[in-house]
């Protein structure tokens, strides 16, 4: 283990009744990287984020975050100690205020409300939520709920932030002011994990790329280097097809 | 929505001075009613009562959104173990509605670390609560040290208020306000607390409760707590004021429903949505069942008929309505 690692994946694999959705999956992540998850639908992305987040127990391998071994921890747990993610499928308390939807993130870090409101609103002005934070969560927009899915997780202050596709759904315009989002997080020195489908946001965003193929790492690397690995192609495009070049 | 900005807080709004000094003005005329109206004292006392369980339901059921469909359990809890530890060992109620009161959270972790720990929600939670309260119906039913099906009558002292007897119905009506007030206050002041948001993320979301850093097995232990514990102490007054019990009226799934169809037509998961319930719900069950008195159980067939017509037609209850009125009247 590197001294920098912030995440350390050993050996990961879970079967769901037989299914191998992951098997001994391995990479590090390095302090304060932009780290790209991406792999043809059905590949163990979200599985691999559940198993990380503690809402999924691995049959065997390691966790490891910041040192600290995750696997037997429970998701808020895990959230306390500075790991946060997005899901895929947007969860907002619907019923709650944009705002309250953040404060309950802010909690983390402060029992008092009066100083849970205003870190939530340091968080809505930073993803640019700050003129609808009064209005229910149900009422919004797609775009709005994603930024209010990274908004909340951003509200509990993390180290690592994992995001599952905060992306999908949103016009290339609403994509880059994300991505833009994304970097700013970076900035302030928070690594992250990020699974994505759109090759153009992910490409020009991450650091490191890792393809995962049916539960299995296909390859590890830069970006470019990726984009011209054989097993990569040919996962997703399938075999012997003309864009393979030898 | 006008433009937000820091100055105010949204999420610890308190009332204005004009709304606290309504609330004391209320308050007063509240204490004069008995000596105002004697006759409808016995009907306030109810809607008190039923209000305050009300509420206690409404902390797990309308904030944390565990719908509980055995509240008589903690009711019925708290009516046998004041009542049996007066007659059997000649505690105070005083003193017995403090364990009723620690009974009943106690009983209520018990359940809760059962279901909570496995992630029960929904039907199946409100299935188990059903469960230990026919449990406890079954057991005082058949049970004769604790009175079996005839039930246990608390002896008259005259008047006692050492042993919370009392000849007139007007020290009731004070407990009874003040529990419902106490309880009042309790919740409006939760809704402003960590807690108080944590429950309502755990009502909107398990996971993402979760995945935002909230312990929600703690969150819904410390619901069941409070909910568990207020409805038992509500059991030991009407125990006292009643001077009977039986396991029909306490533990009975009927009582299950008059304690959670008010808070549910009230408005769920708002302040005064149980006492809006109650208010209306209390009297309309008294007076049918005075005016139909030979056709027991037609107040059931009212409850019936007004569920299906709130359910249609006002999902957020009556404070929902009042909301939606206010808003218009607003914007008109």
């Amino acid at each position: 283990m590197t001294s920098n690692s912030v995440l350390n994946i050993v050996d990961v694999s879970k079967s769901f009744r037989g299914l191998r959705a992951l098997s001994g999956v391995s990479f590090t992540l390095r302090q304060g990287e932009i780290f790209g998850l991406i792999g043809p639908n059905g590949a163990g992305k979200t599985t691999l984020f559940n198993v990380i987040s503690g809402f999924l127990k691995p049959d065997s391998g390691r966790v490891g975050f910041l040192g600290k071994d995750l696997v037997r921890l429970k998701p808020h747990e895990i959230c306390k100690m500075g790991l946060a993610r997005t899901f895929q499928i947007v969860k907002p308390f619907s019923y709650l205020s944009i705002l309250e939807n953040v404060a309950v993130g802010c909690f983390n870090a402060t029992n008092d409300i009066q100083e849970a409101e205003e870190r939530a609103w340091e968080v809505l002005r930073f993803v640019g939520l700050e003129k609808k934070a009064l209005s229910p969560a149900m009422s919004t927009t797609t775009p709005d709920r994603k930024r209010l899915e990274l908004a909340r997780a951003l509200a509990s202050q993390p180290q690592l932030l994992l995001l599952d596709e905060v992306m999908a759904g949103l016009n290339p315009t609403e994509q880059m002011q994300i991505v833009g989002l994304v970097r700013e997080v970076r900035e302030k020195g928070t690594t992250l994990l990020v699974i994505e489908h759109t090759m153009r946001v992910i490409m020009g965003l991450c650091d490191r790329i890792v393809v995962l193929n049916h539960g299995e790492c296909i390859a590890e690397g830069e970006p470019s280097a990726i984009c011209s690995d054989k097993d990569v192609i040919e996962a997703y495009l399938g075999k012997g097809n003309t864009f393979v070049r030898d | 929505m006008s433009q937000p900005t820091l100055a105010t807080s949204y999420l610890k709004r308190g009332l204005s001075r004009q709304t606290w000094i309504i609330i004391g003005i209320v308050l007063v005329l509240l204490h004069l009613l008995p000596r105002a109206i004697p006759q409808i004292v016995h009907i306030v006392i109810m809607i008190y009562l039923f209000a305050t369980m009300g509420q206690a339901w409404n902390v797990l059921g309308g904030y944390t959104g565990q719908f509980s469909f055995g509240h008589s359990l903690f009711f019925g809890l708290g009516a046998y173990v004041s009542t049996l530890l007066y007659l059997k060992l000649g505690i105070t109620p005083w003193i017995g509605i403090l364990i009723s009161c620690l009974s009943g959270i106690a009983l209520g972790l018990f359940i809760g670390a059962l279901s909570f720990r496995y992630g029960l929600k929904g039907p199946f939670f409100a299935l188990i609560m059903l469960a230990f309260a026919e449990i406890f119906h079954m057991i005082t039913m058949g049970w004769n040290a604790v009175g079996g099906s005839p039930g246990l009558l608390i002896p008259l002292k005259g008047n006692a208020p050492h042993l919370m007897q009392f000849t007139s119905k007007q020290p009731f009506y004070y407990m009874a306000l003040w529990m419902m007030v106490g309880s009042l206050y309790l919740v409006w002041r939760l809704e402003k607390t960590r807690t108080g948001l944590y429950f309502l993320s755990v009502r909107e979301d398990h996971d993402a409760a979760e995945a935002l850093g909230v312990d929600t097995f703690k969150v819904q232990m410390i619901a069941m707590a409070i909910s568990a514990g207020l409805t038992a102490m509500i059991g030991t007054i009407y125990a006292q004021y009643l001077l009977f019990i039986d396991p029909d009226s306490t533990f009975g799934i009927l009582n299950s429903v008059e304690i959670m169809v008010r808070p549910i037509i009230g408005g769920p998961g708002t302040v005064l949505g149980p006492l809006l319930g109650s208010v209306v719900l209390t009297p309309l069950a008294e007076i049918t069942r005075l005016a139909f008195q030979s056709y027991s159980g037609v107040y059931l067939m009212w409850y019936g008929m007004i569920l299906v017509i709130v359910i249609m037609f006002l999902p957020h209850g009556l404070m929902g309505m009042i909301r939606q009125i206010i808003d218009k009247y607003r914007k008109g």
